[in-house]
């Protein structure tokens, strides 16, 4: 009896949104009277930092500083339509949309100030701090909060935009079935080292070694934070988390977080996180989904790790101490 | 049933008011007095998002009756800022992106400063025994430890 090592290592590909009957989400934008600008979503932050990351998207684009952005997401009833929050799809889907609507509301910010100016709206640009200024001649300018209000005061126009972006439904192909499930994908791999106990089945992850590649990080420390989550997370599915521990028998299913298992502060596994990027081809400044992709090859990492520690493949999760001394009973049985 | 009064220092103001009997504080709290920063996560004492600070001691506001704290001197993760500045816990958290969904943080914060207020330099193992009793679903703890250390940090400089 002993404690023995192993490492594991697992790469996974993952798909940023869905495709179902189509995957689409919509976005409108506004200006305030004092040319703030309004971005209304039915897409909900559920922590994940969706307001943040719409917020700089509609700057970027509109060319104004990301304070002067408003999101709200309040009501799935009244706001344009999105399909929801899941499936790595928030940046992707609603970002698209909402730099068409941004596009858009800028495209009007840019005629009024051009009327206020008295020259082209092509030879306009944005100044990055709340200016619109004639390209070439910066001392020509004027401020988007006159703009907004010459906009609602004097020239009778509604500074705004429509977006929407809309993965359409993929038929699978008659002859083959083959079908494009989605148009990005986001990659991971993780090399995971554990301890195994094989007298008490008790695994200890020691490390685990994360690359993302995730298109582009629009925000990277809050990247990094959702991925060091995701990492400790893919671990909790690996070892811990279950409501059904002898599925489909329902009984001694957890039932409160007393029962319902997850690593502690104090069970966690030295985690580094690198991050690549290699822009995708569809997404919002390229970026793909990297939410639940994050919590992923954590499991076949650990599980891989595990074979190579005692020597016993566990195919269903979580890989419970029980599993692995009823698996290390079985070999031993031969 | 009758309702029964409780009054007692709510973060440094006098507070008073009428509740069912058997009221637990969390409720009293979250729904007569209008203070929402203790977290109803399971009712049952089990994830730690409902923790205030009762006469210094942390408590789990989910588990105490509101008309055993008559008199006591309760603070919760609202009363922690000064003046509109940030408690230093709340700027480590913020600095050290240790909240995502937000959930956690009352009780985690409450819970680091009742450490702090006991051991102004505590070694990671103390921060993680003083953290296991709160749940985070989103962070994986590292950032909310590496936050509080960083917040023990600050405390000490100033001190010195
Ligand atoms: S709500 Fe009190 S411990 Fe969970
Ligand atoms: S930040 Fe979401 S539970 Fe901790």
């Amino acid at each position: 009896m002993a404690i023995r090592r192993g490492r594991g290592v697992a790469a996974i590909n993952y798909p940023t949104g869905m495709n179902l009957g189509g995957d689409p989400t919509q976005a409108l934008v506004h200006s305030t009277p004092t040319g703030n600008f309004m971005v209304t979503l039915s897409s909900v932050d559920l922590g994940q930092g969706m307001k943040q990351i719409m917020a700089q998207i509609c700057a970027e684009t509109i060319g104004v500083p990301t304070d002067r952005v408003v999101i709200d997401t309040a009501d799935t009833d009244t706001g344009p339509h999105c399909m929801g929050t899941f499936a790595s799809r928030g940046t992707h889907r609603a970002g698209n949309a909402v730099i068409q609507a941004a596009k858009e509301a800028r495209q009007v910010m840019l005629e009024v100030a051009a009327e206020e100016l008295e020259v082209n709206a092509s030879d306009l640009d944005t100044d990055g701090q709340g200016n619109i200024q004639v390209k070439g001649a910066p001392q020509k300018s004027i401020s988007i909060f006159d703009v907004a209000l010459s906009a609602h005061f004097k020239r009778g126009r509604s500074i705004s935009g429509r977006g929407m972006f809309l993965i359409p439904r993929s038929y699978p192909e008659k002859e083959t079935g083959a079908m494009k499930p989605s148009t990005c994908y986001a990659h991971a791999c993780t090399v995971a080292e554990v301890e195994v106990d094989d007298e008490t089945g008790e695994v200890t992850v020691l490390t685990v070694k994360n690359v993302f590649e995730i298109g582009r990080a629009l925000n990277p420390k809050m990247v990094e934070q959702q991925l060091v989550g995701g990492s400790w997370m893919g671990i909790s599915h690996a070892l811990y988390e279950t409501t059904e521990p002898y599925y489909p028998n329902r009984d001694h299913g957890g039932t409160d977080f007393n029962q319902y298992l997850m690593p502690g502060p104090g069970d966690l596994a030295e985690t580094e996180i690198i991050v690549l990027e290699r822009p995708s081809a569809d997404g919002p400044f390229g970026a793909k989904g990297p939410g639940e992709m994050c919590a992923n090859p954590q499991i076949p990492a650990v599980a891989n790790a595990v074979f190579d520690a005692v020597g016993v493949r566990i195919d269903t999760l979580p890989i419970t101490p029980e599993r692995i001394l009823r698996a290390l009973k079985a070999q031993a049985a031969g | 049933m009758a309702k029964v009064p409780v009054q007692f220092t709510l973060n440094g103001s006098e507070t008073a008011e009428f509740i069912e009997s058997g009221t637990t504080l969390l409720n009293a709290l979250r729904d007569k007095i209008g203070d929402t920063s203790p977290k109803g996560g399971c009712h049952q004492g089990t994830c730690g998002a409902c923790s205030v600070i009762i006469d210094g001691e942390l408590k789990l506001s989910c588990l105490t009756l509101a008309e055993t704290c008559n008199g006591a001197d309760i603070k919760t993760t609202a009363g922690l800022a000064e003046g509109g500045v940030l408690h230093p816990l709340q700027r480590a958290f913020l600095d050290a992106f240790a909240t995502q969904c937000g959930f956690c943080t009352p009780g985690m914060i409450v819970a680091a400063k009742v450490l702090l207020d006991r051991t102004p330099n505590p070694s990671r193992e103390d921060v993680v025994e003083a953290l296991s009793g709160n749940i985070c679903r989103c962070t994986g703890y590292e950032p909310i430890i590496q936050a509080v250390l960083t917040a023990a940090r600050a405390n000490s400089q100033n001190a010195a």
